[in-house]
């Protein structure tokens, strides 16, 4: 890389407070960094440590009620802070493109794709109206759109979501800035189209020269694209450093532990195998059990769709697919959106019916129970879900939803499920005195522990993790994983474990599924099935975990 | 007249409130160690601060207060008569003695503002009650049972709606016969459609809310979950619903007082107060003036609260 | 396109059927029998017993329900819904005679309404200065609490008797027609710039306008280029409403200003029971809301171009 002796942007001592109920609170304290021409700079964080802050007070696009209260943005010699309005209008989009992080939400829904782009230039009178849409054509052909000409006649909710963000790449590359903010580009979209907009980030932004502020949470992301990363953690930079310093030699504490965090960066399984043929000495009969806990055969759900013009009348999410669950082990389904996955799991706990195929748990067909004895069945297969904040009900104490199934089955007295409930507490490693809190005072961490002992309560034998970690930060989710593998071990559970994300499912998985549109596409032990897949989509699947690229050499 | 309308407005909205995802505040650092966040009991006290910040929704509160002591101890307010008049005092204008003025038989306008709040209000009471108990009971039969039982319901809550509910209380009227009660009845079944169309769409949110796949899917029975997660979580809305409602039953409540379908003279309600200084326009403008007035303050103040119930609901995490 | 049309034509033709239905159970077969009722006027409304029998016969009161319901029906599906007890004219002339000023005036009133409530919006929307657009913004939820008559009356006593501006009464020529459109505009402006400034709001707030804020878009740009646009589409579904309550709303402007029309029909035929001429009204203020929506539901795909026509509502 060549060093040129003025950065491009110069950030110094930015501090940012936001009004809360009317008094200050600091996102932002006193963040100093800069950004050089030509050079790709991350900037990791997880939740609340004030990256998109910071990367929104550098274009001016902060929420209402935040103020900048000192510090300066210096941007090829200007100091950004010192602005009109008017000024700001014409560095936004001209100077200092912006990718957004949610790419379905960013688009006006009522224009014309083209015409969006073409804005980007039309606004700044670039280009006449006429010439601005033929530049918008070819600038969408570039972001990697195809058969440009007619899409670009097309509205946004004819694209899908990686569609969307290409094109938003493209309206934000249109005026030729010299820095682009990437906040969270790839944050809302699948793994393998992940992979495709940042590459396509990449390239056109070394094409032209333009230098990217990469926003992210993941560590694996910045490792893979950016020459220099910084580290913040609640409003302050804790590290810089180039990709490789940081990775390789991170001198502080948290980014040795955020790195140590990031199942993509640092592989180990939190958990010896399961072996294969595992005789369960949890069975309640006593005798050796060599059958599968759970038995799926030939599932399929087909879903009936609202009629449209040329649409199908109906939608198969699940297809064909036969797996099975073995006692004490740990079966991971992994796939991208809408593959499936979490109707198999909606079929396995009962909670939908499939249209064919049946499913066994320990030999009874769950199809043919119904009514009490489904619910007595119930017992023994519970559930956590993806979100911790939709999953508790927020009017319950801690409590009252950790003992709520006990209150179903009327298991013991109140005194004895108080007990109960304090026990589960310990066990999932909060303080016991949680227990008359509401949920809306806890931490999304937090919260997942509550979910996953009131999904102990009953003393299950399999819980299936729909995407249970996915919405957490990654030293959050990292503690939420040990805490499972050593659950499992205690109190010899079966896992059914969902999840998009390789790299996790590496971490705790003995066996891996992998499904796509509704398919079934491989199963295995997850060495072989991670280390040598037979599927070419279960190669693209490890190939797009990021931090797997060889470092990009910095010219 | 309007209610459907504003009903349809804060239909709208949740989708709003619900999208803007709560800010994650989980912490990186060991669960012992996570910064306890405010109690119950603060957050409560909290509560009530922020109640007080809010001087309209303050005002709107002492507003219905008083209206409502007003029906319960009218002569605590006012020491003239509501329905005897000095004739010499005819049509005097609002004074320190007369607060309101005075009407063309002399009698103090005020006393018989006090006490008409009691039939107003008693009338409002009933439309909201038939309202809120028949739509409610017919959201929660749609919205739980589903299928063709919610499919012959919300279909005849649509064609109420299709009919503007005073037209439709118009109608009630005609078979039911005049007076207040009945108003207060028309009323109220006019706004079945609203509450019915609520009460379902709650049923149907919290039905599919992840906390109650969760309850379902630890075994916890249909019944207990209608009663402990169901209930509780769409009386919310069905409340600020309700308040709403009050508001615009005592709008038509008047408005059909006016039309002359209320009471029959000597009893005095507010529309039809307002009724009885149209022929006094020009000489005496406090008549219709002052007691709508107090219609409009009493229909302010319940949306201003309804509006408060619906933050609530949407800052809920 | 076609089967979209025909299908909303269904549906119409259906909310019609089920408001004559509705409105026949209750004013025929509630309480006594419809011209018993007609005839148990007060003193004033004295009706002449040979029309209460001519009236018997003409509904069949002797047959049983269902066959009442079914003469009803057909006769109704000819646009015959039966004499008006006052006049002994059919009710469908007596409503059709006055229904062109009631036109009138609810034309008027929803212009001026559509005007004033979006003015109001944009202005407490995208002002720049805080006092202003709260001072806007408190507006709308006081036209909506203030009872219509109230309103009528305030301005006729201040319009026409204090100033004498306009007439205080009567159909005659565009001067008489201001006072009561104003009272009909009011609330219902006050309710399309509530449901406008929470959409534009709304709008505001989402992220494709902080995208286009990032392009370099000035703030009219944004303002008048995409948000109003993206704004009026949650207003415009509610135009079916809408129009049907300026038919309330004739209702009390029509009795204040003393004007001829539906309205003051309406109260007429209330206060003599006169039953055939209200379910007239009633069918009629359904028909209005059906055709309403068919209007609102063909724009629709035109200006939201996520509405598949043959789907209808929006995903």
């Amino acid at each position: 890389m060549s060093s040129h002796a003025e950065p491009l942007l110069k950030v110094e001592n930015l501090r940012v407070d936001y009004v809360v109920d009317g008094s200050p609170r600091n996102a932002v304290a006193g963040v100093s960094f800069e950004v050089r021409a030509g050079e790709v700079v991350a900037i990791v964080g997880e939740s609340g440590s004030g990256k998109t802050t910071t990367a929104h007070s550098i274009i001016n696009l902060l929420p209402g009620n935040a103020r900048v209260s000192s510090g300066s943005v210096t941007f090829a010699g200007t100091d950004l802070t010192q602005l009109t309005r008017k000024e700001w209008q014409g560095v936004r989009g001209k100077d200092i493109g912006l990718i957004p992080q949610d790419p379905t939400a960013s688009l006006d829904p009522l224009q014309r794709v083209g015409e969006q782009v073409a804005e980007a230039l039309t606004i700044h009178r670039l280009q006449p109206r006429k010439a601005a849409r033929q530049s918008a054509v070819r600038l969408l052909e570039e972001s990697g759109i195809r058969d440009a000409p007619s899409r670009a006649r097309q509205f946004p909710h004819q694209f899908s979501g990686g569609m969307r963000q290409r094109v938003l790449i493209a309206t934000a590359l249109a005026a030729q800035p010299k820095l682009v903010i990437a906040d969270e580009p790839t944050s809302a979209l699948d793994v393998t189209v992940q992979r495709q907009i940042l590459d396509n980030i990449a390239a056109l932004t070394t094409e032209r020269g333009t230098s990217v502020l990469l926003i992210t949470h993941d560590l694996g992301v910045a490792a893979d694209r950016a020459d220099r990363i910084i580290v913040m953690r609640g409003g302050e930079i804790v590290e810089e450093g180039s990709a490789t310093a940081v990775l390789g030699d991170p001198q502080h504490s948290y980014t040795q532990q955020l790195i140590a965090a990031a199942p993509g960066l640092s592989p180990r399984r939190l958990r010896p195998s399961v072996s294969v043929q595992n005789p369960s000495a949890t069975a309640d009969s006593g005798t050796v059990h060599v059958s599968p806990l759970v038995e799926a055969t030939s599932l399929r759900k087909v879903f009936s769709l609202p009629r449209t013009a040329g649409g199908a009348r109906s939608l198969t999410a699940v297809d064909d697919v036969s797996l099975d669950i073995r006692r004490g082990e740990t079966l991971a389904l992994v796939g991208e959106s809408g593959s499936g996955k979490s109707t198999v799991a909606r079929l396995l706990l009962r909670l939908d019916k499939p249209t064919s195929g049946s499913v066994t748990f320990d030999g009874v067909d769950l199809a043919s129970v119904r009514g009490e004895r489904l619910r007595q069945l119930r017992r023994r297969f519970q559930v956590v879900f993806q979100s911790p904040y939709a999953s508790l009900d927020p009017r319950f104490s801690v409590e009252d939803i950790i003992a709520e199934p006990l209150r179903a089955f009327a298991e013991g007295t109140p005194a004895e499920r108080k007990s109960r409930v304090k026990a589960l507490l310990e066990e999932v490693h909060l303080p016991v005195d949680y227990g008359t809190r509401r949920p809306a005072e806890l931490s999304g961490g937090q919260r997942q522990r509550i979910a996953i002992a009131r999904a102990l309560a009953l003393k299950p034998e399999l819980v299936v993790l729909d995407e249970a970690v996915s919405a957490l930060d990654v030293s959050v989710q990292a503690q939420i994983l040990t805490l499972l593998a050593e659950l499992q071990v205690q109190e010899s559970l079966s896992y059914l474990f969902i999840s998009h994300d390789l790299a996790v499912v590496q971490q705790i998985s003995d066996r891996v599924a992998v499904m796509q549109a509704g398919k079934l596409v491989e199963i295995g032990e997850a060495t072989a099935v991670l280390e040598n897949p037979v599927e070419d989509y279960t190669r693209q699947l490890i190939t797009a975990i990021p931090g797997r690229q060889p470092q990009r050499s910095l010219t | 007249m309007t209610q459907q309308l504003v009903r349809e407005t804060r239909s709208v909205d949740p989708a709003a409130g619900h999208s803007a995802a709560a800010p994650e505040a989980s912490v990186p650092v060991p669960p012992a160690a996570d910064q306890a966040s405010v109690t119950w009991a603060g957050a409560r006290w909290a509560g009530a601060r922020r109640f007080l910040a809010k001087p309209g929704l303050v005002l709107s509160v002492l507003v219905l207060a008083l209206v409502i002591l007003w029906a319960l101890v009218p002569q605590a307010f006012t020491q003239w008569p509501p329905d005897t008049g000095v004739p010499s005092s005819r049509l005097k204008p609002p004074s320190a003695e007369h607060w309101f003025g005075t009407d063309s038989l002399g009698r103090d306008l005020f006393s018989r503002v006090v006490h008409g709040s009691a039939t107003s209000l008693a009338a409002t009471a009933v439309a909201v009650a038939v309202g809120l108990v028949a739509g409610s009971a017919l959201g929660l039969l749609a919205g739980s049972i589903r299928g063709w039982v919610d499919d012959a319901i919300m279909r005849v809550m649509d064609v109420l709606l299709a009919i503007p509910s005073l037209l439709l209380s118009l109608a009630l009227i005609t078979v039911l016969g005049f007076g207040t009660i009945n108003i207060a009845i028309a009323v109220g079944i006019a706004s079945v459609a609203n509450f019915a169309r609520i009460m379902r769409a709650e049923t149907l949110r919290v039905s599919t809310a992840v906390y109650v796949e969760a309850a379902r899917s630890s075994g916890v029975r249909w019944h207990s979950i209608l009663l402990r997660h169901v209930l509780p979580n769409a009386a919310g809305p069905v409340l600020a619903l309700s308040a709403l409602e009050f508001g615009m039953a005592v709008l038509s409540i008047s408005s059909l007082s006016f039309l002359g379908f209320g009471a029959p003279p000597p009893s005095a309600e507010w529309g039809s107060l307002v009724a009885g200084g149209r022929d006094y326009l020009v000489a005496a403008w406090w008549l219709v003036t002052l007691p709508g007035v107090v219609i409009a303050a009493v229909v302010l103040s319940t949306n201003r609260i309804s509006h408060a119930f619906q933050d609530s609901e949407r800052n809920r995490p | 396109m076609i089967r979209y049309i025909g299908q909303r034509l269904l549906q119409g033709a259906f909310v019609l059927w089920a408001a004559y239905t509705v409105s026949f159970l209750i004013l025929y077969l509630l309480p006594g029998d419809a011209v018993s009722i007609m005839a148990s006027g007060d003193e004033q409304n004295a009706v002449d017993p040979a029309l209460v029998e001519k009236l018997r016969a003409e509904y069949g009161l002797d047959r049983p329900l269902y066959e009442q319901y079914f003469i009803a029906l057909f006769k109704a599906l000819q646009l015959d819904f039966g004499l008006s007890i006052k006049n002994g004219v059919p009710a469908t002339q007596t409503v059709a005679e006055v229904l062109p000023e009631t036109i009138k005036l609810a034309v008027a009133g929803f212009a001026l309404a559509v005007l004033l409530g979006s003015a109001l919006a944009v202005v407490a929307a995208f002002s720049r200065n805080r006092w202003i657009r709260q001072a806007f913004s408190s507006l709308p939820p006081l036209g909506i609490a203030v009872p219509t008559f109230w309103i009528g009356l305030l301005l006729l006593q201040f319009f026409s008797f204090r100033l004498r501006l306009f007439p205080a009464i009567g159909n005659d020529g565009g001067q008489s027609l201001v006072l009561p459109a104003l009272t009909l505009a009011i609330p219902t402006s006050a309710v399309i710039a509530q449901l406008l400034t929470r959409s534009l709001h709304q709008t505001l707030g989402e992220p494709y306008i902080e995208q286009i804020r990032a392009k370099g878009a000035s703030e009219a740009l944004i303002n008048f280029g995409h948000a109003l646009r993206n704004a009026a589409i949650p207003t415009l579904t509610m135009l079916g409403i809408l129009v049907g309550n300026l038919l309330a709303g004739a209702v009390v402007s029509e009795t204040v200003f003393s004007r001829a029309g539906i309205g003051r029909l309406t109260v007429t035929a209330v206060n003599s029971r006169d039953i055939p001429v209200v379910q007239t009204l009633v069918v009629l203020a359904a028909a209005i809301f059906v055709v309403t929506s068919l209007i609102v539901d063909l724009i629709y795909p035109l200006v939201d171009p996520r509405i598949n026509t043959s789907r209808g509502a929006k995903a």
